[in-house]
Protein backbone atom coordinates (compact mmCIF):
# COMPACT_ATOMS: atom_id res chain seq x y z
CA UNK A 1 0.00 0.00 0.00
CA UNK A 2 1.20 3.38 -0.84
CA UNK A 3 1.33 6.25 1.58
CA UNK A 4 -1.05 9.09 0.83
CA UNK A 5 2.20 11.37 -0.35
CA UNK A 6 1.75 8.94 -3.18
CA UNK A 7 6.01 8.57 -3.29
CA UNK A 8 6.34 5.33 -0.82
CA UNK A 9 5.23 2.65 1.10
CA UNK A 10 3.09 3.06 3.66
CA UNK A 11 4.35 1.27 6.83
CA UNK A 12 2.60 3.24 9.29
CA UNK A 13 -0.94 2.29 9.62
CA UNK A 14 -3.16 4.46 12.41
CA UNK A 15 -6.58 4.06 13.11
CA UNK A 16 -9.09 6.40 14.86
CA UNK A 17 -12.60 5.63 15.66
CA UNK A 18 -13.92 9.40 16.52
CA UNK A 19 -17.80 8.97 17.35
CA UNK A 20 -17.83 5.55 15.82
CA UNK A 21 -16.60 6.84 12.54
CA UNK A 22 -13.49 5.11 11.53
CA UNK A 23 -10.65 7.41 10.28
CA UNK A 24 -7.45 5.25 8.56
CA UNK A 25 -4.32 6.44 7.47
CA UNK A 26 -1.67 4.82 6.10
CA UNK A 27 1.85 6.58 5.96
CA UNK A 28 5.43 6.39 5.46
CA UNK A 29 7.56 6.87 8.15
CA UNK A 30 8.74 10.47 6.78
CA UNK A 31 4.87 11.74 7.16
CA UNK A 32 4.15 10.26 9.40
CA UNK A 33 6.68 11.84 11.49
CA UNK A 34 5.50 15.34 9.97
CA UNK A 35 2.19 14.49 11.42
CA UNK A 36 3.30 13.67 14.87
CA UNK A 37 2.88 10.30 14.82
CA UNK A 38 5.08 7.83 16.42
CA UNK A 39 6.92 5.45 14.28
CA UNK A 40 8.44 3.38 16.74
CA UNK A 41 7.05 0.05 16.78
CA UNK A 42 7.27 -0.74 20.18
CA UNK A 43 5.72 2.27 21.70
CA UNK A 44 3.74 1.63 24.79
CA UNK A 45 0.26 0.72 23.96
CA UNK A 46 -1.08 2.40 27.30
CA UNK A 47 0.35 5.67 26.21
CA UNK A 48 -1.00 5.47 22.61
CA UNK A 49 -4.50 4.63 24.03
CA UNK A 50 -4.10 7.36 26.68
CA UNK A 51 -3.87 9.58 23.67
CA UNK A 52 -6.38 8.27 21.10
CA UNK A 53 -9.35 6.70 23.65
CA UNK A 54 -8.27 8.11 27.09
CA UNK A 55 -9.00 5.33 29.35
CA UNK A 56 -9.17 5.03 32.98
CA UNK A 57 -6.21 4.10 35.17
CA UNK A 58 -7.66 1.81 37.06
CA UNK A 59 -6.19 -1.48 35.56
CA UNK A 60 -7.87 -4.01 33.45
CA UNK A 61 -10.81 -4.29 35.57
CA UNK A 62 -14.38 -3.59 33.52
CA UNK A 63 -16.06 -2.55 36.39
CA UNK A 64 -13.69 0.26 37.35
CA UNK A 65 -15.49 4.06 38.01
CA UNK A 66 -15.77 5.71 34.51
CA UNK A 67 -13.03 8.04 33.07
CA UNK A 68 -13.83 11.15 34.01
CA UNK A 69 -13.05 12.99 30.98
CA UNK A 70 -15.49 10.86 29.23
CA UNK A 71 -19.12 12.85 28.50
CA UNK A 72 -21.37 12.04 31.20
CA UNK A 73 -24.12 11.20 28.97
CA UNK A 74 -22.15 7.82 28.57
CA UNK A 75 -23.14 6.48 31.27
CA UNK A 76 -27.07 6.49 30.31
CA UNK A 77 -26.81 5.54 27.13
CA UNK A 78 -29.35 2.56 26.69
CA UNK A 79 -30.00 -0.51 24.61
CA UNK A 80 -33.53 -0.31 23.13
CA UNK A 81 -33.35 -3.93 22.58
CA UNK A 82 -33.25 -4.85 26.42
CA UNK A 83 -32.78 -1.87 28.16
CA UNK A 84 -29.88 -2.27 29.85
CA UNK A 85 -28.18 1.29 30.42
CA UNK A 86 -24.36 1.63 30.53
CA UNK A 87 -24.00 2.92 33.39
CA UNK A 88 -26.08 -0.79 35.03
CA UNK A 89 -23.30 -2.67 32.96
CA UNK A 90 -20.54 -0.75 34.55
CA UNK A 91 -21.82 -1.66 37.78
CA UNK A 92 -22.78 -5.34 37.42
CA UNK A 93 -20.32 -6.19 34.63
CA UNK A 94 -22.33 -7.99 32.51
CA UNK A 95 -24.47 -7.02 28.81
CA UNK A 96 -28.29 -7.42 28.94
CA UNK A 97 -28.56 -9.05 25.31
CA UNK A 98 -26.45 -9.62 21.90
CA UNK A 99 -27.29 -5.82 20.74
CA UNK A 100 -25.89 -4.17 24.08
CA UNK A 101 -22.65 -5.00 21.86
CA UNK A 102 -24.26 -2.28 19.53
CA UNK A 103 -25.76 -0.14 21.70
CA UNK A 104 -22.54 0.54 24.12
CA UNK A 105 -19.70 0.04 20.56
CA UNK A 106 -17.67 3.28 21.66
CA UNK A 107 -17.46 3.20 24.98
CA UNK A 108 -17.02 -0.38 25.17
CA UNK A 109 -14.00 -0.08 22.88
CA UNK A 110 -11.28 1.37 25.47
CA UNK A 111 -13.09 -1.36 27.81
CA UNK A 112 -12.14 -4.61 25.66
CA UNK A 113 -8.54 -3.00 24.61
CA UNK A 114 -7.92 -3.05 28.31
CA UNK A 115 -9.16 -6.44 28.94
CA UNK A 116 -7.87 -7.79 25.55
CA UNK A 117 -4.77 -7.09 26.15
CA UNK A 118 -5.63 -4.10 23.27
CA UNK A 119 -7.19 -6.35 20.97
CA UNK A 120 -10.18 -4.70 18.99
CA UNK A 121 -11.43 -7.37 16.59
CA UNK A 122 -12.26 -10.99 16.75
CA UNK A 123 -10.12 -13.48 15.40
CA UNK A 124 -10.20 -16.92 14.95
CA UNK A 125 -13.85 -19.38 14.05
CA UNK A 126 -16.60 -18.10 12.59
CA UNK A 127 -20.42 -19.76 13.02
CA UNK A 128 -19.99 -22.30 10.44
CA UNK A 129 -23.75 -22.05 9.84
CA UNK A 130 -23.67 -18.27 9.48
CA UNK A 131 -20.97 -18.71 6.77
CA UNK A 132 -22.85 -20.98 4.47
CA UNK A 133 -26.14 -18.96 4.70
CA UNK A 134 -23.97 -15.89 3.21
CA UNK A 135 -22.61 -18.28 0.70
CA UNK A 136 -26.05 -19.26 -0.17
CA UNK A 137 -26.32 -15.43 -1.88
CA UNK A 138 -28.41 -13.71 0.48
CA UNK A 139 -26.04 -12.32 3.31
CA UNK A 140 -22.95 -10.60 1.80
CA UNK A 141 -19.52 -12.26 3.53
CA UNK A 142 -18.93 -8.75 5.02
CA UNK A 143 -21.65 -8.75 7.24
CA UNK A 144 -19.71 -11.49 8.94
CA UNK A 145 -16.46 -10.78 8.64
CA UNK A 146 -16.85 -6.49 9.18
CA UNK A 147 -16.78 -3.73 6.60
CA UNK A 148 -13.56 -3.43 4.38
CA UNK A 149 -12.38 -0.90 6.79
CA UNK A 150 -12.83 -3.14 9.67
CA UNK A 151 -11.16 -6.17 7.52
CA UNK A 152 -8.17 -3.52 7.07
CA UNK A 153 -8.02 -2.70 10.31
CA UNK A 154 -8.21 -6.40 10.93
CA UNK A 155 -5.33 -7.39 8.28
CA UNK A 156 -3.06 -4.79 9.93
CA UNK A 157 -3.45 -5.60 13.32
CA UNK A 158 -2.36 -9.08 12.52
CA UNK A 159 0.52 -7.86 10.71
CA UNK A 160 1.93 -5.41 13.50
CA UNK A 161 1.39 -8.93 15.66
CA UNK A 162 3.66 -10.86 12.89
CA UNK A 163 6.22 -7.95 13.10
CA UNK A 164 5.96 -8.20 16.73
CA UNK A 165 6.55 -12.33 17.17
CA UNK A 166 9.30 -12.03 13.81
CA UNK A 167 11.42 -9.19 16.22
CA UNK A 168 11.08 -11.78 19.16
CA UNK A 169 12.05 -14.38 17.56
CA UNK A 170 9.11 -16.44 17.64
CA UNK A 171 9.09 -17.67 14.36
CA UNK A 172 6.56 -20.59 14.79
CA UNK A 173 3.86 -18.17 16.56
CA UNK A 174 4.54 -15.86 13.31
CA UNK A 175 4.06 -18.42 10.96
CA UNK A 176 0.79 -19.29 12.54
CA UNK A 177 0.00 -15.84 12.62
CA UNK A 178 0.67 -15.50 9.15
CA UNK A 179 -1.64 -18.72 8.16
CA UNK A 180 -4.64 -16.41 9.94
CA UNK A 181 -3.93 -13.80 7.58
CA UNK A 182 -4.19 -15.66 4.46
CA UNK A 183 -7.12 -17.28 5.76
CA UNK A 184 -8.52 -14.09 6.53
CA UNK A 185 -7.14 -12.30 2.87
CA UNK A 186 -8.39 -15.48 1.35
CA UNK A 187 -11.80 -15.40 2.46
CA UNK A 188 -14.89 -15.55 -0.31
CA UNK A 189 -16.00 -11.96 -0.75
CA UNK A 190 -19.04 -10.87 -2.62
CA UNK A 191 -18.52 -10.34 -5.95
CA UNK A 192 -17.21 -6.97 -6.99
CA UNK A 193 -15.68 -6.36 -3.01
CA UNK A 194 -11.80 -4.70 -3.20
CA UNK A 195 -10.26 -7.01 -0.59
CA UNK A 196 -6.77 -4.97 0.62
CA UNK A 197 -3.65 -6.75 -1.04
CA UNK A 198 -2.38 -9.69 1.82
CA UNK A 199 0.61 -8.67 1.43
CA UNK A 200 3.00 -9.93 4.13
CA UNK A 201 5.64 -7.05 5.54
CA UNK A 202 7.11 -9.07 8.19
CA UNK B 1 -33.30 -21.68 16.35
CA UNK B 2 -36.56 -21.15 14.57
CA UNK B 3 -37.90 -24.37 15.74
CA UNK B 4 -40.56 -23.77 18.09
CA UNK B 5 -39.57 -25.98 21.51
CA UNK B 6 -40.78 -29.32 22.52
CA UNK B 7 -39.33 -32.01 24.75
CA UNK B 8 -37.69 -34.86 23.76
CA UNK B 9 -39.59 -37.30 22.01
CA UNK B 10 -38.12 -39.83 25.12
CA UNK B 11 -39.09 -39.10 29.10
CA UNK B 12 -35.06 -38.82 30.41
CA UNK B 13 -34.72 -42.92 32.07
CA UNK B 14 -32.57 -40.94 34.70
CA UNK B 15 -33.53 -41.12 38.04
CA UNK B 16 -31.80 -37.52 39.51
CA UNK B 17 -31.46 -39.16 43.20
CA UNK B 18 -29.12 -42.02 41.21
CA UNK B 19 -27.01 -39.54 39.05
CA UNK B 20 -24.58 -38.79 42.09
CA UNK B 21 -24.27 -42.87 42.63
CA UNK B 22 -23.93 -43.10 39.17
CA UNK B 23 -20.85 -40.68 38.09
CA UNK B 24 -18.61 -41.54 41.37
CA UNK B 25 -19.38 -45.05 40.42
CA UNK B 26 -18.47 -44.60 36.24
CA UNK B 27 -15.73 -42.32 37.23
CA UNK B 28 -13.78 -39.48 35.39
CA UNK B 29 -11.45 -40.19 32.56
CA UNK B 30 -9.19 -37.32 33.59
CA UNK B 31 -8.76 -38.92 37.47
CA UNK B 32 -7.10 -41.49 35.60
CA UNK B 33 -3.48 -40.26 36.16
CA UNK B 34 -2.39 -40.94 32.42
CA UNK B 35 -1.13 -38.95 29.55
CA UNK B 36 1.72 -36.81 28.50
CA UNK B 37 3.80 -34.78 31.39
CA UNK B 38 1.35 -36.78 34.14
CA UNK B 39 3.65 -36.00 36.92
CA UNK B 40 2.75 -32.53 36.65
CA UNK B 41 -0.27 -32.13 34.82
CA UNK B 42 -3.58 -33.37 36.52
CA UNK B 43 -5.99 -32.36 33.58
CA UNK B 44 -6.34 -29.84 30.68
CA UNK B 45 -9.50 -28.23 30.06
CA UNK B 46 -10.89 -26.07 27.56
CA UNK B 47 -14.63 -24.56 27.98
CA UNK B 48 -16.50 -22.20 25.08
CA UNK B 49 -19.13 -19.35 26.18
CA UNK B 50 -21.96 -19.22 24.09
CA UNK B 51 -25.39 -17.48 23.37
CA UNK B 52 -28.05 -18.23 21.62
CA UNK B 53 -29.37 -15.84 19.22
CA UNK B 54 -32.96 -14.37 20.34
CA UNK B 55 -32.53 -14.62 23.83
CA UNK B 56 -31.69 -11.96 26.16
CA UNK B 57 -28.19 -12.48 28.18
CA UNK B 58 -28.45 -14.09 31.38
CA UNK B 59 -28.82 -10.82 33.79
CA UNK B 60 -32.05 -9.67 31.56
CA UNK B 61 -33.79 -13.23 30.73
CA UNK B 62 -37.38 -13.75 32.25
CA UNK B 63 -37.64 -16.83 34.28
CA UNK B 64 -40.15 -17.56 30.81
CA UNK B 65 -36.82 -16.84 28.91
CA UNK B 66 -34.67 -19.55 31.01
CA UNK B 67 -37.25 -22.20 30.59
CA UNK B 68 -37.31 -21.64 26.99
CA UNK B 69 -33.84 -21.78 26.55
CA UNK B 70 -33.28 -25.21 29.24
CA UNK B 71 -36.43 -26.84 26.98
CA UNK B 72 -34.52 -25.79 23.64
CA UNK B 73 -31.03 -26.83 24.80
CA UNK B 74 -31.85 -30.25 26.04
CA UNK B 75 -33.67 -31.17 23.22
CA UNK B 76 -30.89 -29.77 20.74
CA UNK B 77 -27.88 -31.13 22.59
CA UNK B 78 -29.55 -34.51 23.01
CA UNK B 79 -30.57 -34.91 19.12
CA UNK B 80 -26.79 -33.68 18.27
CA UNK B 81 -25.42 -36.81 19.93
CA UNK B 82 -22.50 -35.16 21.72
CA UNK B 83 -21.72 -38.34 23.35
CA UNK B 84 -22.32 -42.22 23.90
CA UNK B 85 -24.60 -41.11 26.32
CA UNK B 86 -25.70 -37.52 27.28
CA UNK B 87 -27.00 -37.15 31.00
CA UNK B 88 -29.43 -34.51 31.64
CA UNK B 89 -29.51 -33.10 34.53
CA UNK B 90 -32.45 -30.83 35.51
CA UNK B 91 -30.53 -29.06 38.52
CA UNK B 92 -33.54 -27.55 40.12
CA UNK B 93 -34.97 -31.61 40.65
CA UNK B 94 -31.52 -32.40 42.82
CA UNK B 95 -30.58 -32.06 45.95
CA UNK B 96 -28.37 -29.32 47.40
CA UNK B 97 -25.65 -32.11 48.45
CA UNK B 98 -25.84 -33.19 44.58
CA UNK B 99 -25.43 -29.93 43.33
CA UNK B 100 -22.61 -29.77 45.42
CA UNK B 101 -21.29 -33.45 44.63
CA UNK B 102 -21.35 -31.84 40.61
CA UNK B 103 -19.28 -28.87 41.71
CA UNK B 104 -16.65 -30.92 43.34
CA UNK B 105 -16.36 -33.10 40.04
CA UNK B 106 -15.73 -30.09 38.13
CA UNK B 107 -19.29 -30.74 35.97
CA UNK B 108 -20.44 -27.47 37.32
CA UNK B 109 -19.63 -24.13 39.19
CA UNK B 110 -20.53 -23.06 42.53
CA UNK B 111 -22.90 -20.11 40.90
CA UNK B 112 -24.62 -22.41 38.53
CA UNK B 113 -25.14 -24.84 41.97
CA UNK B 114 -26.68 -21.78 43.17
CA UNK B 115 -28.48 -20.55 40.40
CA UNK B 116 -26.31 -17.35 40.54
CA UNK B 117 -25.15 -15.54 37.40
CA UNK B 118 -21.49 -16.42 37.62
CA UNK B 119 -19.86 -14.12 40.32
CA UNK B 120 -21.52 -11.53 39.18
CA UNK B 121 -24.29 -9.93 41.57
CA UNK B 122 -27.04 -8.42 38.59
CA UNK B 123 -29.51 -5.88 40.84
CA UNK B 124 -32.99 -7.15 39.50
CA UNK B 125 -31.80 -9.75 37.63
CA UNK B 126 -32.90 -13.21 38.87
CA UNK B 127 -31.31 -15.34 40.70
CA UNK B 128 -32.04 -18.59 43.86
CA UNK B 129 -31.97 -22.32 43.54
CA UNK B 130 -35.55 -21.97 41.40
CA UNK B 131 -33.86 -20.50 38.81
CA UNK B 132 -34.30 -23.10 35.36
CA UNK B 133 -31.11 -23.99 34.61
CA UNK B 134 -29.15 -27.72 34.01
CA UNK B 135 -26.05 -29.44 33.18
CA UNK B 136 -25.51 -32.26 30.54
CA UNK B 137 -22.90 -34.09 30.98
CA UNK B 138 -21.11 -36.76 28.85
CA UNK B 139 -20.82 -40.62 29.65
CA UNK B 140 -18.71 -42.28 29.98
CA UNK B 141 -15.91 -40.69 31.39
CA UNK B 142 -17.30 -37.15 31.98
CA UNK B 143 -14.66 -35.51 29.34
CA UNK B 144 -17.99 -33.25 27.80
CA UNK B 145 -20.03 -31.03 30.44
CA UNK B 146 -22.20 -28.09 29.33
CA UNK B 147 -23.92 -25.81 31.74
CA UNK B 148 -26.97 -24.47 30.49
CA UNK B 149 -28.12 -21.17 31.97
CA UNK B 150 -25.06 -20.39 34.03
CA UNK B 151 -23.28 -16.93 33.59
CA UNK B 152 -23.94 -17.75 29.70
CA UNK B 153 -26.64 -19.44 27.73
CA UNK B 154 -24.30 -22.23 27.10
CA UNK B 155 -20.91 -23.17 29.04
CA UNK B 156 -18.90 -26.37 26.96
CA UNK B 157 -16.30 -27.86 28.45
CA UNK B 158 -14.01 -30.74 27.77
CA UNK B 159 -11.71 -31.92 30.04
CA UNK B 160 -8.02 -34.71 29.23
CA UNK B 161 -6.25 -36.63 31.75
CA UNK B 162 -2.88 -35.06 31.24
CA UNK B 163 -0.87 -32.77 29.49
CA UNK B 164 -4.02 -32.92 25.99
CA UNK B 165 -4.72 -29.26 25.17
CA UNK B 166 -4.92 -29.71 21.11
CA UNK B 167 -6.98 -33.01 22.15
CA UNK B 168 -9.40 -30.94 24.23
CA UNK B 169 -9.55 -28.00 21.17
CA UNK B 170 -10.18 -30.47 18.52
CA UNK B 171 -12.99 -32.35 20.36
CA UNK B 172 -14.33 -28.88 21.96
CA UNK B 173 -14.36 -27.73 18.15
CA UNK B 174 -16.26 -30.50 16.46
CA UNK B 175 -18.97 -30.55 19.75
CA UNK B 176 -19.16 -26.81 19.32
CA UNK B 177 -20.26 -27.23 15.27
CA UNK B 178 -22.40 -29.95 15.98
CA UNK B 179 -24.55 -27.24 18.40
CA UNK B 180 -23.86 -24.72 15.86
CA UNK B 181 -25.81 -26.76 13.07
CA UNK B 182 -28.83 -27.06 15.05
CA UNK B 183 -29.03 -23.67 16.73
CA UNK B 184 -28.01 -19.97 16.21
CA UNK B 185 -25.22 -18.83 18.40
CA UNK B 186 -25.23 -14.52 18.73
CA UNK B 187 -22.25 -13.66 17.11
CA UNK B 188 -20.52 -9.97 15.34
CA UNK B 189 -18.33 -9.37 12.73
CA UNK B 190 -16.53 -7.33 15.27
CA UNK B 191 -16.53 -8.77 18.51
CA UNK B 192 -16.58 -12.05 17.59
CA UNK B 193 -18.98 -14.53 19.88
CA UNK B 194 -21.19 -12.68 21.92
CA UNK B 195 -20.87 -13.36 25.56
CA UNK B 196 -22.84 -11.61 28.67
CA UNK B 197 -19.16 -10.54 30.14
CA UNK B 198 -17.19 -8.71 27.44
CA UNK B 199 -13.95 -10.25 29.01
CA UNK B 200 -15.22 -13.43 27.41
CA UNK B 201 -15.99 -12.13 24.07
CA UNK B 202 -14.34 -13.24 20.78
CA UNK B 203 -13.76 -16.68 20.73
CA UNK B 204 -15.22 -16.91 24.09
CA UNK B 205 -12.75 -19.86 24.68
CA UNK B 206 -10.43 -20.45 27.91
CA UNK B 207 -7.78 -22.70 28.36
CA UNK B 208 -6.84 -24.24 31.63
CA UNK B 209 -4.47 -26.61 32.65
CA UNK B 210 -4.23 -28.53 36.13
CA UNK B 211 -0.63 -28.45 37.42
CA UNK B 212 0.64 -30.04 40.27
CA UNK B 213 3.49 -27.85 41.57
CA UNK B 214 4.24 -28.96 45.22
CA UNK B 215 8.49 -28.20 44.55
CA UNK B 216 7.67 -25.20 43.35
CA UNK B 217 5.46 -23.83 46.12
CA UNK B 218 7.96 -25.70 48.35
CA UNK B 219 10.71 -23.54 47.08
CA UNK B 220 8.71 -20.18 46.99
CA UNK B 221 9.45 -20.37 43.29
CA UNK B 222 5.77 -20.34 42.40
CA UNK B 223 5.32 -16.61 42.76
CA UNK B 224 7.92 -16.26 39.89
CA UNK B 225 5.85 -18.34 37.99
CA UNK B 226 2.79 -16.27 38.93
CA UNK B 227 4.17 -13.20 38.22
CA UNK B 228 5.38 -13.93 34.62
CA UNK B 229 2.15 -15.37 33.59
CA UNK B 230 0.19 -12.51 34.99
CA UNK B 231 2.49 -11.03 32.31
CA UNK B 232 1.59 -12.85 29.81
CA UNK B 233 -1.67 -12.21 30.57
CA UNK B 234 -2.86 -15.47 32.23
CA UNK B 235 -4.28 -16.20 35.42
CA UNK B 236 -2.87 -18.92 37.88
CA UNK B 237 -5.91 -19.93 40.23
CA UNK B 238 -7.02 -22.65 42.72
CA UNK B 239 -8.01 -26.55 42.13
CA UNK B 240 -11.86 -25.10 41.78
CA UNK B 241 -11.10 -22.15 39.51
CA UNK B 242 -12.11 -18.77 39.68
CA UNK B 243 -12.19 -17.21 43.10
CA UNK B 244 -10.60 -20.49 44.60
CA UNK B 245 -7.15 -21.23 46.61
CA UNK B 246 -4.53 -23.35 45.79
CA UNK B 247 -5.34 -26.32 47.46
CA UNK B 248 -2.79 -29.23 48.13
CA UNK B 249 -0.46 -27.45 45.82
CA UNK B 250 -2.75 -27.55 42.77
CA UNK B 251 -2.41 -24.53 40.51
CA UNK B 252 -4.57 -24.10 36.99
CA UNK B 253 -3.34 -21.63 34.75
CA UNK B 254 -5.72 -20.22 31.90
CA UNK B 255 -5.65 -17.13 29.41
CA UNK B 256 -7.51 -14.16 30.47
CA UNK B 257 -7.79 -12.73 27.06
CA UNK B 258 -10.06 -13.83 24.39
CA UNK B 259 -10.48 -11.27 21.74
CA UNK B 260 -7.69 -10.42 19.06
CA UNK B 261 -6.39 -14.06 19.32
CA UNK B 262 -7.33 -16.96 16.94
CA UNK B 263 -8.33 -20.09 19.45
CA UNK B 264 -4.67 -22.00 17.78
CA UNK B 265 -2.13 -19.14 18.56
CA UNK B 266 -3.94 -18.90 21.82
CA UNK B 267 -3.41 -22.90 22.04
CA UNK B 268 0.19 -22.28 20.50
CA UNK B 269 0.98 -20.24 23.19
CA UNK B 270 0.05 -22.44 25.91
CA UNK B 271 1.10 -25.74 24.49
CA UNK B 272 4.16 -24.70 22.90
CA UNK B 273 5.45 -21.66 25.05
CA UNK B 274 4.62 -21.72 28.47
CA UNK B 275 3.23 -24.41 29.92
CA UNK B 276 5.75 -26.87 28.74
CA UNK B 277 8.26 -24.30 30.75
CA UNK B 278 6.22 -24.18 33.93
CA UNK B 279 6.63 -28.18 33.66
CA UNK B 280 10.17 -28.45 33.07
CA UNK B 281 10.88 -26.11 35.94
CA UNK B 282 8.49 -27.92 38.55
CA UNK B 283 10.97 -31.52 37.37
CA UNK B 284 13.90 -29.40 37.53
CA UNK B 285 12.90 -28.20 41.44
CA UNK B 286 12.01 -32.02 42.10
CA UNK B 287 14.91 -33.24 41.00
CA UNK B 288 16.73 -30.70 43.02
CA UNK B 289 14.78 -31.45 46.09
CA UNK B 290 15.90 -35.03 46.07
CA UNK B 291 19.33 -34.03 45.44
CA UNK B 292 19.72 -31.95 48.18
CA UNK B 293 17.16 -33.04 50.87
CA UNK B 294 16.45 -36.40 49.43
CA UNK B 295 16.06 -37.77 52.72
CA UNK B 296 13.92 -35.18 54.22
CA UNK B 297 11.52 -35.17 51.03
CA UNK B 298 11.25 -39.14 51.71
CA UNK B 299 10.23 -38.93 55.12
CA UNK B 300 7.79 -36.12 53.94
CA UNK B 301 6.17 -38.46 52.04
CA UNK B 302 6.12 -41.89 53.92
CA UNK B 303 4.76 -39.58 56.75
CA UNK B 304 1.88 -38.56 54.78
CA UNK B 305 1.18 -42.12 54.01
CA UNK B 306 1.32 -42.98 57.58
CA UNK B 307 -1.23 -40.66 58.78
CA UNK B 308 -3.28 -41.55 55.74
CA UNK B 309 -3.37 -45.07 55.90
CA UNK B 310 -3.47 -45.02 60.33
CA UNK B 311 -5.55 -41.86 61.28
CA UNK B 312 -8.97 -42.11 62.68
CA UNK B 313 -10.42 -38.36 62.01
CA UNK B 314 -9.33 -36.72 59.26
CA UNK B 315 -10.54 -32.90 57.93
CA UNK B 316 -10.74 -32.26 54.24
CA UNK B 317 -7.73 -29.75 53.72
CA UNK B 318 -5.29 -32.26 55.99
CA UNK B 319 -6.06 -34.99 53.63
CA UNK B 320 -6.15 -32.80 50.66
CA UNK B 321 -2.25 -31.58 52.10
CA UNK B 322 -1.51 -35.20 52.71
CA UNK B 323 -2.78 -36.40 49.66
CA UNK B 324 -0.93 -33.92 47.42
CA UNK B 325 2.45 -35.10 49.21
CA UNK B 326 1.64 -38.69 48.39
CA UNK B 327 0.76 -37.59 44.59
CA UNK B 328 4.36 -36.28 44.49
CA UNK B 329 5.59 -39.58 46.20
CA UNK B 330 3.82 -41.74 43.66
CA UNK B 331 5.52 -39.30 40.37
CA UNK B 332 8.79 -39.55 42.07
CA UNK B 333 8.75 -43.42 42.52
CA UNK B 334 9.22 -43.21 46.23
CA UNK B 335 5.70 -44.46 46.46
CA UNK B 336 4.87 -47.43 44.26
CA UNK B 337 2.26 -48.89 45.59
CA UNK B 338 -0.29 -47.04 44.68
CA UNK B 339 -0.63 -45.36 41.50
CA UNK B 340 -1.94 -41.43 40.90
CA UNK B 341 -6.01 -42.51 39.78
CA UNK B 342 -6.14 -44.06 43.25
CA UNK B 343 -4.79 -40.53 44.66
CA UNK B 344 -7.40 -38.64 42.26
CA UNK B 345 -10.56 -40.15 43.06
CA UNK B 346 -9.65 -39.97 46.71
CA UNK B 347 -9.02 -35.95 46.04
CA UNK B 348 -12.83 -36.29 45.14
CA UNK B 349 -14.14 -38.81 47.24
CA UNK B 350 -12.44 -36.65 50.89
CA UNK B 351 -14.73 -33.91 49.17
CA UNK B 352 -17.75 -33.32 51.72
CA UNK B 353 -20.18 -33.95 49.39
CA UNK B 354 -19.01 -37.10 47.47
CA UNK B 355 -18.40 -38.43 51.19
CA UNK B 356 -21.67 -38.15 52.15
CA UNK B 357 -22.55 -39.68 48.79
CA UNK B 358 -20.52 -42.82 48.89
CA UNK B 359 -21.74 -43.38 53.02
CA UNK B 360 -24.91 -43.06 51.49
CA UNK B 361 -26.17 -40.40 54.59
CA UNK B 362 -26.21 -36.69 55.32
CA UNK B 363 -23.35 -36.53 58.15
CA UNK B 364 -22.47 -33.96 61.00
CA UNK B 365 -19.04 -32.82 60.13
CA UNK B 366 -17.83 -34.75 63.43
CA UNK B 367 -19.13 -37.77 61.81
CA UNK B 368 -17.74 -36.76 58.15
CA UNK B 369 -14.16 -36.83 59.70
CA UNK B 370 -14.66 -40.27 60.81
CA UNK B 371 -15.98 -41.28 57.91
CA UNK B 372 -13.22 -40.06 55.56
CA UNK B 373 -10.55 -41.35 57.91
CA UNK B 374 -11.75 -44.82 57.56
CA UNK B 375 -12.30 -44.33 53.88
CA UNK B 376 -9.08 -43.70 52.89
CA UNK B 377 -7.68 -45.66 55.29
CA UNK B 378 -9.86 -48.69 53.35
CA UNK B 379 -9.27 -47.40 49.59
CA UNK B 380 -5.20 -46.97 50.15
CA UNK B 381 -5.22 -50.29 51.83
CA UNK B 382 -7.35 -51.82 49.50
CA UNK B 383 -5.05 -50.84 46.43
CA UNK B 384 -1.43 -51.77 48.09
CA UNK B 385 -2.88 -54.99 48.14
CA UNK B 386 -3.99 -55.68 45.04
CA UNK B 387 -0.44 -54.45 43.64
CA UNK B 388 0.96 -56.56 46.24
Amino acid sequence: MKCACGKNEATIHEIVVVNGIVQEKHLCPECAESEGISPDPHANIASLLAKHAQPSPAGPSLSGPVAPRRPPSVRSVRCSACGTTFSQFKNEGLLGCADCYKAFEFPLGPLLERAHDGATHHVGKIPRRALAASRGGDLPIEALLGSLEERAERLATLRKQIAEAVAAEHYERAARLRDELRALGSAPSSPGADLPEDRPEA
Amino acid sequence: MNEKPRQPAEPDPNQPGQTALELINTGAEWLRGTGRACDVVVSSRVRLARNLAGFPFMPRASRVDRQQIVDLCHHKLVEAELADRLLWIDLREVSRLDRNLLVERHLISQAHARGKIGNHSVTGGRTGEDEPRAVAVGLPGERLSIMVNEEDHLRIQVVKSGFALAEALTEIDTIDDRIEARADYAFHPRFGYLTACPTNVGTGIRFGVMLHLPALKLTGDIEKVTRAANDMSLAVRGFYGEGSEPLGDFFQISNQTTLGKSERVLLHDLEHEIIPKVIEYERVSRRQLIERRGEAIADQVHRAMGVLTHARLLATDEATRLLSQLRLGVAMGLIEKVDQQVVHNLMLLVQPAHLQRASGRNMTQAERRVARAKLVRNRLTEAMTRRA
